[in-house]
């Protein structure tokens, strides 16, 4: 398969790109911050953003949704990416709606997924439980309770934790076994804290003590979630390597102007080497990722043998990228990159909550070296 | 069946039935490759038999075309014979600067005399080019090259130094960039054509740190070089000159692609041990490996998705600097860290069990890379200027 993306792939990208740079530009989230918003995100203009079919991507078409797959949600996020725009798009349309999809009953694919698709439900996943991503380490517990589970444990780093309708808690239920359970965050013993973050996006901490689960909770069958969280975790994380790729983008953007704008002992400082030799370093990583993550968004939907080593590899890139484009970016900038009026800042701040998300460049170089024998 | 389908069985077939079987085992190091030329010393039957053979196919140059001893096929053509080649391990029939530099260079710029002359000997591995280009005062810097050439009605004298000539002591003709007029940089320089022989030539090789001399200085002593040699118009061959370093920084860029060779975590696994594990014992080393993975495997999709681009009009020339850039430094950190795995057993400088300090002595020449055909700095300046759009000098 070529490298690039087709008719359709560059329409949606140029599509997605205009709504969000005119409806959610970077100052819809500082607004949202600055107002210390209660929901951390426009409702309204999400599902404008949903009406575009924007949300329904990966949401099968037997139940409303387009069908399409990880390459046309990569264009989204980039997108996303390059405008800090926090919607629930990571949470709802992208890991929530591959677990329904793969896992859910008909009864749960016919209740939720029409509605990620008009962006009528947040559905929050909770995974991590420790300030890094482990989830071989999962320690929530669901313990039978009858016909159904009793639930204990603890997550973090639960993005839309606050507002979500619905959780999809990873929680082990046996020494080996884990699995996916629809909760509902109105239950007895749900403890939910908002948690702000250095990004002005949205997460939480949760609390299950004792909380009761009906048998129809559990997503795909219970003990074997394993396979299926393994799946959406690295479709989450190539997704999150796109939206580390468009927020690199817009870094550089946002700085080669400047180099070119700002003048100093009478030039432009973009005529000095040691500062070209450096953009032109930052450009070649970026178009290193941007291949990398097209290659890994590929083989997610056309060639999953190889999808978990390319997707390794496509977040510890973009990782390192986004982390190469914030820091020459703030420091290029000099003192006016230090100032939070300045957009630059804000993005230093997502692209290192990015970079923790569903594993780090050091996590995934670790899967790779294991991946390839080492 | 496609006809690309149809070719594909068929070159197929024809590779399993005439490729001997010697020359379908790896290439174990530079000296297996066969170069060609009037002086070559064929390693074995079997590389004489396998060039001659895919020399009467035009297979030594698929894409080029019949009249000048190419295969006439057409791109997607030649990809199929690359890719079935690569599929049962065939080696190259033939490697060459004529192949991949000159060849191209004759194709755009020659005289339909000049392809006549000198494509089907480069093809069927008759004559073996060298390249005359850098000056002890003209590095990076090229075009201040100062080798003189004087016009006369039907020939041209010359005189001057050139350096880094690669294997000019064991070639049989060089293309060369000479100054033809004083009056400008760029525009008084021409692209020649000669054979090594001429009286006046003389070359001396440069004993490098890897104590190998895969480079020569060579001196031009009033060579006489008929008028019909010169390539282009008489003081444009700064168009071919830079034309040929875009082809020669994407094959040294290249360098990083390369099959049959041990995977980097594999060897150094096999060098200092596993943990209980299975982890390779070393855990700075395995990181700094994996994260060299991660960029070589990021580079050659980076090389896939630029062909991809280029094939739809979209490819933008100066991307062949960064990928020289980045292909370089990424072979010379391979090497850093195979030597750094070997421990002190890759410092072995002699002797059978290092194999004479193949690894020391590959490191060592891989420092090149970032030097040769436009040092990383100059590639960096190009991507600045000519991507970036930034100012300046």
């Amino acid at each position: 398969m070529a490298l690039v993306l087709n008719e359709e792939q560059g329409m949606l990208r140029d599509s997605v790109k205009a709504f969000l740079s005119e409806r959610a530009p970077v100052a819809h989230l500082r607004k949202l911050r600055d107002s210390r918003d209660a929901l951390g995100f426009d409702r309204q203009l999400w599902r404008q953003f949903a009406d575009q079919g924007y949300s329904a991507i990966l949401v099968p078409e037997a139940q409303g949704g387009l069908g399409l797959g990880a390459v046309e949600a990569g264009i989204i996020a980039e997108a996303l990416g390059r405008t800090l725009t926090p919607w629930p798009f990571l949470s709802t349309a992208v890991l929530a709606a591959r677990t329904l999809a793969r896992a859910g009953s008909p009864a749960q694919q016919t209740e939720l997924l029409p509605k990620i698709a008009a962006a009528d439900v947040v559905i929050a996943y909770a995974v991590d439980e420790a300030s890094k991503h482990r989830p071989a380490a999962i320690a929530a517990k669901a313990a039978r309770d009858g016909s159904g589970w009793r639930l204990d444990g603890a997550k973090t780093f639960v993005l839309d934790g606050h507002v979500a309708d619905r959780f999809i808690v990873a929680a082990r239920t046996s020494d080996l076994g884990l699995t996916l359970l629809l909760v509902d965050p109105r239950a007895a013993g749900v403890q939910i804290e908002r948690t702000l973050m250095v990004d002005a996006h949205n997460a939480a901490r949760l609390r299950f003590d004792g909380v009761r689960i009906g048998a129809d909770a559990v997503l795909g069958k219970a003990d074997a979630a394993g396979a299926v969280l393994d799946e959406v975790l690295d479709l989450g994380r190539a997704v999150i390597a796109a939206q580390l790729l468009g927020l690199a983008d817009a870094v550089f953007e946002l700085t080669l102007a400047y180099l070119k704008e700002r003048r100093q002992f009478d030039r432009a400082i973009g005529e000095f080497q040691a500062l070209q030799h450096r953009a032109a370093e930052l450009y070649i990583d970026i178009e290193l990722t941007r291949a990398l993550v097209l290659g890994a968004l590929q083989a997610v939907d056309e060639n999953p043998a190889k999808a978990a080593l390319l997707v390794a590899q496509a977040k510890a890139h973009a990782c390192t990228t986004a982390d190469r484009a914030v820091q020459e970016g703030v420091q290029m900038h000099g003192g006016i990159g230090m100032t939070d009026e300045f957009d630059i800042g804000l993005y230093m701040k997502r692209a290192r909550t990015l970079q923790e998300l569903l594993g780090d460049a050091g996590f995934h170089a670790d899967r790779v070296a294991a991946m390839n024998g080492y | 069946m496609s006809e690309l389908e149809t070719f594909r069985r068929e070159t197929r077939a024809w590779l399993e039935a005439n490729c001997p079987a010697q020359m379908r085992q790896p290439v174990a190091s530079e000296s297996d490759a066969c170069w060609g030329g009037r002086h070559f010393k064929f390693q074995s039957e079997a590389q004489r038999r396998w060039l001659q053979i895919m020399g009467e196919r035009g297979w030594t140059v698929p894409a080029w075309p019949k009249a000048y001893g190419g295969g006439g096929l057409s791109k997607e053509e030649a990809a199929v014979l690359n890719a079935e080649m690569r599929a049962l391990g065939c080696r190259p029939p033939l490697v060459s600067f004529g192949i991949w530099m000159l060849g191209p260079a004759l194709l755009a710029h020659g005289t339909e005399e000049q392809k006549l002359e000198h494509l089907p000997k480069i093809a069927r591995g008759e004559i073996r080019w060298c390249q005359g280009y850098s000056e002890p005062n003209a590095g990076s810097d090229l075009a201040s090259l100062a080798t003189k050439a004087e016009v006369h009605d039907d020939h041209l004298i010359i005189n001057g130094q050139k350096i880094w000539t690669s294997y000019a002591d064991e070639a049989d003709w060089i293309f060369c960039l000479v100054r033809t007029s004083t009056a400008k940089k760029h525009t008084g320089i021409s692209f020649i054509l000669f054979d090594m022989e001429s009286p006046g030539v003389s070359t001396r090789p440069i004993v490098l740190i890897s104590g190998k001399s895969p480079f020569c200085e060579t001196f031009f002593d009033d060579v006489r070089v008929p008028r019909r040699n010169v390539v282009g118009e008489l003081n444009a061959g700064w168009t071919i000159a830079k034309y040929l370093l875009t082809h020669e920084r994407e094959m040294i860029g290249g360098i990083g692609e390369r099959s049959n060779v041990k995977p980097l975590g594999e060897f150094a696994a096999d060098a200092v041990g596993r943990d209980a594990s299975g982890r390779l014992s070393e855990a700075s080393l395995r990181a700094q490996i994996a994260r060299f993975e991660i960029d070589e495997a990021a580079f050659r999709l980076l090389l896939q998705a630029s062909g991809d681009r280029a094939r739809r009009g979209e490819g933008n020339p100066a991307m062949s600097s960064a990928l020289k850039f980045y292909g370089a430094e990424l072979n010379k950190r391979r090497w850093e860290l195979m030597i750094s795995a070997a421990g002190a057993d890759g410092l072995e400088w002699e002797g059978e069990r290092s194999n004479e300090g193949t690894l020391a002595r590959t490191w060592l020449r891989s420092k090149g890379n970032s030097i040769e055909g436009g040092t990383s700095e100059i590639q960096l300046n190009v991507v600045a200027k000519r991507i970036l759009g930034l100012p300046g000098v």
